[in-house]
Parts: structure tokens; sequence; C-alpha cells
């Protein structure tokens, strides 16, 4: 019932902001909705060491669906995991519900905008507390729903239209192997329930099944699909090109949906997948890949961006390709741990670009800021406090998730770890390098932009700055606090059942037994990013100008995100469109529509004399006779055959 | 037998009757135009009333027909009538779009008595079509409901109706032709005509050669195609569905819902009622052939989807990518795939006759339904913003959605009978996002840039009403799905049961064992067809 309350106030927080608000007024409309979930998530809080007794145990609802074997039902898992990622997004959740009633106090739609985001938060608590794939597909799309409503919020824009569907389909096309990976768990598990599969798993190793024709792996075969629903949703390599269109929606969304909580259910899949994936090497190996290579790639695009929300949001791009390598490697504990950090401190920065653009009237590039720190001084500090966390400065949050998550790729002594590793240590560089690039950009330097802009800039009111709080108390012990809960000594007891090990798996506990270079690294690595960028915007600031005429190539190469979007333009959309035309015209309009009206042009007396009948008004003699015809016709045919 | 089977010939004619009743009654004077209305609408809520009686005294554990009616007609012909869980569930969606039907033609002013009387009598048809279970009744029903159909088009309809409603009824006379020589052929061969005994009857099926052809499955296979023809014309299957866009597009709003929501579901349940247990071997043998048919469908018709400017014409591709996936679960023929057709069928009742009246909302304030004329109507009708996004995403297959359920179970069907298969399928899935969305981004979303537009009105409690109906069943049915899988689960095992004796269990997919750390256990599709 606890928990069940957890998820389900949430919606009616919505429902009250959606379709309440006439009667209770527009500022309770946003009141209502907040306070449930502040309301909630000491609840969350609360309710952790709860959810760490129940170690799995499962809260019926009531039943969804049954075909045959299979039977799905309504419901809530309750583990760590799950209470995990509670307190993460109920938290984050209520910061941003709080902080928006300033945010947004212009806006003339805001009962909208909270109904929104508490839709979005029900959402993402059912895939959290999912026990069958389902559910947590019905969650998966919910938060996919969400996300395409509040990119789409100002809906006057065209961009903001554009970025919004773009988030829809790219998500669709992970959703598309995440189902299909469903299909294949009930196909060879007969069961949807992850329990029931999960118990399954071991006496499936080797085992290979036909997919398409060829003979595949079970194992790896599932959890190769299921990752691509975690690539969608994640953003990672291949399937990122949404994530940065998404800085479109209002800002706190872009803190709440596309920071902290729904782009890291991907990690939270896989995370949940744990059973599954410790026996699918393959796959596993896939996950390590792709992650550090997202890592690599967010980080060399983020280096160049101008747009501030652009920056944090490839930094977010990045620092899930951190947390997938580490599940990849087979550290679930750490990618979640990185996950539970990084949801504060990536919120704070995020929020911390709200202040400040809010702060600016609206201005968001980076190069018509400059000189800011003296004039919004809170904002300034918590924005410090959020880069060290996330460039990982000791003591701060990302200091200790982040130099997990980089030892446990070198301790699992593969191929793809090293991989991940070696690639890990040059993107904690660039991401002290592009965050403190921002840093420097922003609040430093002269004052690049409007000058009517800085004549009217004001700190945000106590209703944003509170809840930024918050965070930024976060960011600063969360690490250290929870260390030895999720990584470190206690982990084995604090996790239960909820992540499952192979017995050979001793990645997380070689990790702690690094050598010292290898501790060591990240640590430098951030150094040699921070002071680099020091130097180039700082001391010498025609340094970066410089760079930039030198490399022309590589710079627009960067500028442009690889070119992405203008491939999947000439690779996807493009030719989309041109089959869909060509089958319109030529596949249904020539040939068969062709071939139909030759057909009946033996037929057109016929014609011409069914129009004047049917204009001379007498239809329903025609359709009687009709009638009447049919049924002599067929008592003929029986009474004659 | 004789008081259920009477309720069941109440609904049946009940509608005709007052049908026929309105064809008296004038509609020259406003008065009487508004009594032709109130009368049409109160003969369909009744019906409605009375089935859904019908469905609470319906038992769904017991296999087999109830409420069965039968007499001996003119001629050595039945007059048999009955019900079981997979025809039910039609009949009630039938009669309960109707009443919303007649409530989205209540501006109609155009012959009135005659236009509601139309669709009073297809009712009948339609219904009859559900519950015959003679093989002469079900074609003179399944016949005679083009009829209203090709007038509402040709009478009521847009510029191009009379083209359009006569490629509506080419088309289908032709496939009906070949239906007819099979019953006649199969009437022959059993000695009788009644569904219920020709269910139990073995159709021959020992291959032969004609003309140096072989024929897989001898005779079933002939009149597999010969009903195949006639269902997959009605369903409409690829490439024989582009009557329907143009039918939509020139048929007046209410005889768009109508064809969305009912009629396109009597080729689905003729496949389920004829080919799947009357033809199993042949069903077995042609089923790879059904999928590509149906796969194409989904992608192909989504496809032109994406292009078109026509709403209208988009949501008529769309219908035919969803009936797609319907097909191809009934052809995977496992409970899931069945099921989920079932399911799918009903639930784009729902779904599709939303979208046709949420374009008829429109469209009676614009009187066009190019897309480019619209945009920016989020500000200005935000209640319709909000409906039309619902059924978008309920067409989309958003969970939670009764558009989900459908297409999940048919792609769960079809990823076991052939992986292939499931995979082009869910493409659709991207696919129909594209189109839905961007539909909904160039009318609802942006700024107003037509004129036309300024004054636009919100929707009126009249089509607040016609709609909500719809609103409740998506999403009930999208959450507790069970509801609706109970009633006809019992009756499609039986159908696959019956079927899997003929053609053999259904193959799982085969799992090779490895050296796994235990025994491999069995596939669990044993026990599941």
């Amino acid at each position: 019932m606890y928990y069940s309350l957890i998820v389900l106030l949430p919606l009616l927080g919505a429902l009250i902001a959606g379709f309440g608000a006439r009667w209770t007024g527009e500022r309770m409309a946003q009141i209502i909705p907040s306070a449930i979930l502040v309301l909630v998530a000491a609840m969350s809080w609360a309710g952790l060491s709860g959810a760490i007794e129940a170690d799995g145990e499962f809260i019926p609802w009531f039943r969804w669906m049954e075909s045959g074997l299979l039977a799905v039902d309504w419901g809530i898992r309750v583990d760590t995991l799950t209470g995990v990622m509670l307190i993460v997004v109920t938290t984050v959740s209520a910061i941003v519900h709080v902080y928006s009633m300033g945010y947004m106090s212009h806006d003339p739609s805001k009962p909208r905008f909270f109904a929104y985001l508490s839709l979005f938060t029900f959402a993402m608590l059912m895939l959290v507390t999912a026990n069958n794939f389902v559910q947590m597909f019905f969650g998966w799309e919910g938060v996919g729903l969400a996300s395409y409503l509040l990119i789409g919020f100002w809906h006057h824009k065209e961009s903001a239209n554009a970025a919004s569907m773009k988030a829809f389909i790219v998500n669709r096309v992970g959703d598309f192997g995440f189902a299909l990976g469903i299909f294949g768990v009930f196909a060879l598990f007969g069961s949807l329930d992850f329990d029931v599969v999960f118990e399954q798993i071991p006496g499936m190793v080797g085992a290979t099944f036909s997919f398409l024709g060829y003979e595949m792996g079970v194992l790896n075969t599932l959890g190769f699909l299921l990752f691509i629903g975690a690539m969608g949703k994640s953003a990672q390599f291949f399937l990122h090109t949404w994530l940065p269109d998404a800085m479109e929606g209002p800002t706190p969304v872009s803190a709440l949906i596309h920071a902290a909580t729904m782009v890291t259910a991907g990690v939270f899949l896989v995370c949940r997948m744990s059973p599954l994936y410790e026996y699918a090497p393959a796959a596993s190996t896939f996950i390590t890949y792709i992650g550090a290579t997202t890592a690599l790639f967010a980080a060399t695009v983020g280096l160049v961006q101008n747009d501030i929300k652009r920056i944090v949001a490839y930094s977010t791009c990045s620092q899930l390709g951190y947390m997938f390598f580490a599940a990849g490697v087979g550290a679930y504990e750490a990618a979640m741990f990185h996950l539970f950090t990084h949801a504060f401190f990536k919120a704070l920065l995020f929020l911390g670009c709200g202040s400040v653009i809010h702060a600016m009237q609206d201005e968001q590039d980076i190069r018509r800021m400059g000189g800011l720190w003296k004039l919004i001084v809170p904002t300034y500090i918590l924005m410090i406090v959020g880069t060290m966390a996330l460039t990982g400065v000791p003591p701060f949050a990302g200091f200790f998730s982040k130099d997990m998550v980089i030892e446990v790729a070198h301790a699992a002594h593969s191929t793809s770890g090293t991989y991940a590793f070696a690639l890990g240590i040059l993107v904690a560089a660039m991401t002290a390098f592009y965050s403190w690039r921002l840093i420097f950009k922003v609040f430093h330097g002269p004052r690049n932009g409007d000058p009517e802009a800085y004549a009217h800039i004001h700190e945000s009111p106590p209703i944003m700055l509170i809840p930024m709080a918050v965070l930024f108390l976060g960011s600063i012990i969360a690490g250290a606090v929870f260390y030895s809960m999720f990584v470190g000594d206690a982990a084995h007891d604090f996790w239960g059942h909820s992540i499952h090990h192979a017995p050979d798996n001793h990645v997380l506990h070689d990790a702690h037994y690094s050598p010292l270079w290898v501790k060591s690294m990240p640590f430098f690595a951030m150094l040699s990013g921070t002071v680099l960028a020091f130097y180039m915007y700082i001391l010498h600031p025609g340094v970066a100008e410089r760079a930039r005429k030198a490399n022309p190539g590589v710079y627009q190469f960067l500028l442009n995100k690889w070119y992405f979007d203008e491939l999947y333009q000439t690779i996807f959309v493009r030719p989309a469109m041109w089959l869909g035309q060509f089958f319109w015209k030529k596949g249904d309009g020539k040939t068969i529509d062709g071939a139909i009206d030759g057909l009946s042009m033996g037929l057109i007396p016929a014609v011409t004399n069914l129009y004047s009948r049917v204009q001379s008004g007498y239809m329903f003699h025609y359709a009687l006779a009709m009638f009447v015809g049919v049924a002599a016709l067929v008592t003929f045919a029986v009474t004659g055959g | 037998m004789t008081s259920d089977g009477f309720l069941l010939n109440l609904i049946l004619w009940l509608p005709l009757f007052g049908g026929l009743i309105l064809l008296w009654m004038g509609d020259g004077r406003e008065a009487e135009r508004l009594a032709a209305r109130r009368w049409s609408l109160g003969i369909t809520v009744v019906t409605f009333l009375l089935s859904v009686v019908l469905f609470l005294g319906f038992e769904p554990t017991e296999v087999g027909f109830q409420f069965v009616t039968d007499v001996n007609w003119l001629a050595g012909l039945k007059y048999k009538l009955g019900v079981d869980g997979i025809s039910i569930l039609f009949v009630l969606l039938t009669t309960g779009i109707m009443p919303l039907v007649i409530l989205a033609s209540w501006d109609v002013e155009k012959r009135v008595a005659q236009y509601l009387a139309a669709f009073l009598i297809l009712e009948t048809l339609m219904i009859g079509v559900f519950v015959s279970l003679d093989l002469f009744l079900f074609y003179l029903f399944f016949e005679a409901g083009l009829i209203p159909m090709f007038i509402i088009i040709g009478v009521w309809g847009g510029g191009r109706r009379v083209y359009a409603s006569f490629k509506f009824f080419l088309y289908t006379l032709l496939g009906s032709i070949l239906m007819l020589i099979a019953m006649l052929w199969m009437a022959n061969f059993a000695q009788s005509t009644d569904i219920e005994f020709l269910l139990t009857h073995e159709f021959p099926s020992e291959p032969f050669e004609v003309m140096g052809i072989e024929i897989g499955a001898g005779a079933q296979t002939l009149l597999w195609f010969a009903f195949f023809a006639s269902f997959a014309v009605k369903m409409p299957m690829w490439p024989v569905h582009t009557w329907l866009p143009d039918a939509h597009v020139e048929a007046p709003t209410a005889g768009s819902v109508v064809l969305a929501a009912i009629l396109l579901k009597l080729g689905g349940y003729g496949f389920l009622r004829f080919n799947l247990p009357m033809f199993p071997v042949a069903s077995d043998q042609l089923a790879t052939f059904v999928f590509v048919l149906s796969v194409i469908a989904i992608v192909y018709t989504s496809l032109v989807a994406l292009m078109q400017e026509d709403m209208k014409k988009l949501i008529a591709y769309s219908s035919v990518a969803h009936m797609g996936f319907v097909t191809m679960g009934i052809f995977a023929a496992n409970q899931q795939g069945v099921d989920g057709a079932i399911f799918q069928m009903i639930s784009h009742g729902f779904i599709s006759g939303a979208l046709f009246l949420s374009v008829g909302v429109i469209y009676d304030r614009m009187h066009t339904r190019e897309i480019a004329a619209y945009g920016g109507l989020v500000t200005r009708m935000p209640i319709y913003a909000t409906i039309f996004l619902l059924f978008t995403m309920a067409n989309v297959g958003l969970p939670g959605t009764s558009g989900f359920v459908g297409e999940f179970l048919t792609m769960m069907g079809a990823f076991k009978a052939n992986t292939f298969i499931a995979l082009v399928a869910a493409t659709g899935v991207i696919l129909s996002a594209g189109y839905a969305l961007w539909l909904y981004r160039r009318v609802v979303f942006g700024v107003v840039t037509n004129p036309a537009l300024e004054g636009i009105q919100d929707m009126t409690t009249r089509e607040i009403v016609t709609v909500a109906p719809l609103v409740a069943a998506t999403l009930y049915f999208g959450i507790d799905a069970s509801a609706m899988i109970d009633v006809f689960s019992p009756a499609v095992s039986d159908l696959l049961q019956n079927y899997h004796a003929a053609v053999g269990a259904p193959e799982a997919l085969l799992i090779q064992p490895g050296g796994g750390e235990a025994a491999i256990a069995a596939p669990a599709s044993g026990s599941d067809h």
C-alpha cells in the first residue's frame, strides 16, 4: 500500500492539474501536484529500508491481460533497485516541481505544465517498479509520451514541435528492439514475469534458437534486443540524436527528464536485467563498447557547442555512456551509483542553467554571456559546485562514482573493459574542459551579451534557489555518504537479490584493489582538463579562437555533431518519404488502380446506368430490388443445386 | 432456447424495423427531421441496451453457440442464428457504435429520414453477418450490407462519390462471386448449410494437380482462396485496399465511422469463422502467404500514410496497416495471435471510429480535409486537441490504450510463428509514430496561419458526448484488457484445439540446448496454442 501510494499519488496530481484547474484555480493546480511530490519524495526516502528488506516482494494490483500462457498483472515490485530509483525520481521531480513554480511563473499554461510533469513522474515510477516486461514497457512508453509533450510544450515554436516528434520517433526505434526482446522472452521462457524468467536463465546458457533464419544464442540475442531499447531511451551512440534537440523544452524539463531520470531508464533496464546480462557476455561486451564510444563521442561534441543547455545535454549523454560501460563490464552497482550521484549534480547544473537563462531574459548562447558571476552570486556558487561534482573534484559526489566506474572498467581485464577504461580517462579530461569552459564563458571574462539584458539582470527568486539548495547538498555529499552502501563493503547486503552476479564476476571487488596509477588517473585527467580550460578561457582568451581557425575541419565536424542528423536525413527520412510517395502514386495509383480502372472500362455502361439510378432518388427501391434479387439468386442456387 | 433466441432476433431486426418506419416518416419540416433523429437514436440505443442484456446472459466459458434460433426457411434453407465468444463482441461493437453514428449525423439536413434509415438498415445487415449460422444467410447479410453503404457514399458523399462508391462496389462484388461459388460447392459436398455443422465437418485436403499446378491442400486450398478473395477485399488487405481511401474520403463522417469501425471487421470475422476453422490444412500451408501480404500492408501503407495531404486518406491508410496486424495474428494460429487479432479489431473500432469523428468535427467547421489548411488548433480548441491526442496515441499503440494490446499480442503470436515476420511488422510501430505524430503536429500544433481558423469553436457538448464512450472504452480496455479477452479466449482456444488437431501441434521456436548449468526446460508453448 505504502509503495503503491508513492507510485499512484503523482497520477492523482497530474489529473488534478490537468483536469481540475478550472475548479482549483491556477495557483492550486501548481501547489497540489508539487505538494504531492514533496510528500512522495519524503515517503521514498523513508521507504528505502523497507524496500531493502522486501527484496523483491510483489504487490499485485489487478489483471491486465491474459491470453493463453501469457498473463500480465499490474502491480509493483519492491526491492533495493526499485527503492533507489524511487528516491532518485521523486526527489528530483519534487525539486523540479517546486522550482517550476518560479521558473514558469510567466507562462500562460501552468496547469498543463504541472500535469505533464506529474504524469511523467507517474510513468517513470511505473517503469522502475515494474515486475514484468509489459508494465515496464508501459512506463517506458509513458515517459516517452510525457517527454514528447514536454519537449513540445511551447507548441507555437516549430523547432520545439520538430524536436518532440524526433524524440518520440527515435525512441520508437529503440522500443522496436525492446518489443522484439519482449516477444523473444515470452516465446522462449513462456512468461513475462521477471522472477519466472530470471529463474530459467542459468538453464539457458549456451542454448540457441532460430532467429531470422540464423541459429542465435538465446541469451545474447535477447540481451542485445533489450539493449536497443535502452540505447533509444538513454540516447546512446546511433540513437542519441534526439537528446540535444530535446533541449527545446523548458529547462526544468531538461533537468528532470533529460538529465536525472528518464534518460537513465536504459541504465536501470540493464541493471534490472543483470540476471540476463550476466549470462550474455556478447551482449554485455556490446554494451561496454557502445557506452564507452558514446561517452567519447558526446564529450567531443560538447567541447565546441555554444548553447548552454546543449553543452549540458551532451555531457549527460556522455555520462550515460559511463554508466553503461560500468554495467557492461558487470559492475551494475557502480552504474547505479553513478546514476544516483549524477541525478543530483546534473539536475543542479540544468536548474542552474535555467537560472542563468532566466536572468539573461532567455538568452542561451554562451558567446553572448560572460562576466555574470558578480551579478548572480548564488547561481554562480551552485553552478560551481555542480561542475566540481560532475568533473570529479574530491570529495564531491562525482569523484566517488566516476572513479568507481573507471576503475571497474580497468578491473574487468578484458579488451572491451580496457577500451572503456582508456576512453573513460580521456573523457574525464574532456568533461573537465567543457564544463569549465562553460563556467568561464558564462560567468567570467568580458560581458559579451546585450547590455539591455545585463541592465535588467536579476537573481532567481527563493522558490527556485531553495530547491536547488537540496541538489547542492546532494552534489556535495551523495558520493561520500552512499559510497559504502552502493559499491563498498555494505554493497552486498544493500542490493540483496535485486542485482545478480555470476559466480565468476568479481569486478566490483577487484576494482577496490586497483593499482594506484589507475585510481589516480581520473583525477589527473580532470586536473589537466581544468587547467587547459583555465588557460584557454581565462589566461589567454585568444587561444581558443586560434585553435578553431587552425583546425576548421575538425571544428566543423564536432560542431555539426559528427553529421549524424544529416546522415539520418539522407539514409532514413528521405528514402522513407520517397518510398511513400512512390508506393502511393505508382503502386496504388498507376498499378493497382490502373488495373481496376482498366477492368471497369468494360463496365462503363453499367456505371452510367447506376449513376442515373442513384441520382433519380429511388435508391431504396433499387436497394430493395437488389436485396430481393440476391435472395432469389441464393434460393435458386440452392434448390437448383 | 426460444426465449433466448427471441432476444437475439429482436436485436437483429429491431434496427431494420426502425429504418423502415423512418422511410414512412417525412423530413420536410424541422420538427419532422428532429423526430427522425430522435427515433433513430432511440432505436439504436434500445438495440444497444438489448445487446448488453444479451451479453450479460452470455456464458463465455461455455464453448459453442448460445442464444440459438434454428428454423427451416423456404426451400430447405435454414434460418439459424446464434452467438459465440468470437461473435458476441462484434455484435456489441456494432450496436454500441451505431448510437454514436446517429449522434454524429445530427446536423445532416439532406434527406434526413432516408439517410438515417440507411444506417439503421445497415445495422441489421451487419449484425446479421455476425450472428448468422447458416451459410446462405451469412452470404445474404454479407452482400446486402454493401447496398446501404454504397448508397450512403453515393448519395450523401463528397464530390467524387460516384467513382468511390462504384470502386467500392466493384471490388467487393468481385470477391463475393467466388465466395458464393465456394459456398454452393460446400453445401453440395456436406449436404448442409449449417455453419455449426460445417465447423465440425472435414473438407478434403488431399493435394491434386490442376493443369500441372500442384494444389497443396486440394479442395481446401481452392475453397480457402474463394473465401479469402472476399474477405481480403473487405479487410482490406494489400493489394486490394485501394477502394478504402477513396471510399473514406467521399463518405460522410458517419459513413466513415461505420466503415472503419464495423465494416472492416467483416473480413477478419470471416477469416475466423470460415478460413481458419473450416480449412485448417490450407490455412496452415498458406499462412506464410498471408504473413507476407500482412507485413507488406503494414509497411507499405504506413509509408503511404506518411505522404498523405488529406486527413481522411491518412487515417484510411493507417487502418489498412492496422488490419495487417489482424490478418497476421489470425494466421499465426496461436492463442496470442488470434486473441490479439480479435482485440485489435474491436479496439480499432473504437480508435478509428473516434479518429474519423475527430476529422468530422473540424471538417464540419472548415469544410476541408486538407491537412495544410489547419495548424495551431490547440490554442482555439483545447478539448479537441486533448481528445485527438488521446486517439493519436492510441493509434500509435501506446501502452495504456487499447491500441497497444492488439498490436502487442498479434506481434507476440507472429513472433512465435515466424520471427522474421514479427521483425518486419514491428517496424510498423516506428512508422505509425511517424505518420500519426506528423499529422497531429500539422493540424494541432504550431501557430494559426489560416485566417479562417481564427474564429473556430471548440467541440460542442453533442460532439463530446459522441466521442466520450470511445474515450472510455479505449482507456478502459487498455488497462483492463482481460475484461475483453476473457470473453473470446475460451472460444479461440477451442478453435485452435480443433485447428491443431487437423494440422498437428504448433511448431515451437526450436531451442537447441547448450552446455547450460541445468537441463533445458522444454519451451512452454506445448500447451499453449
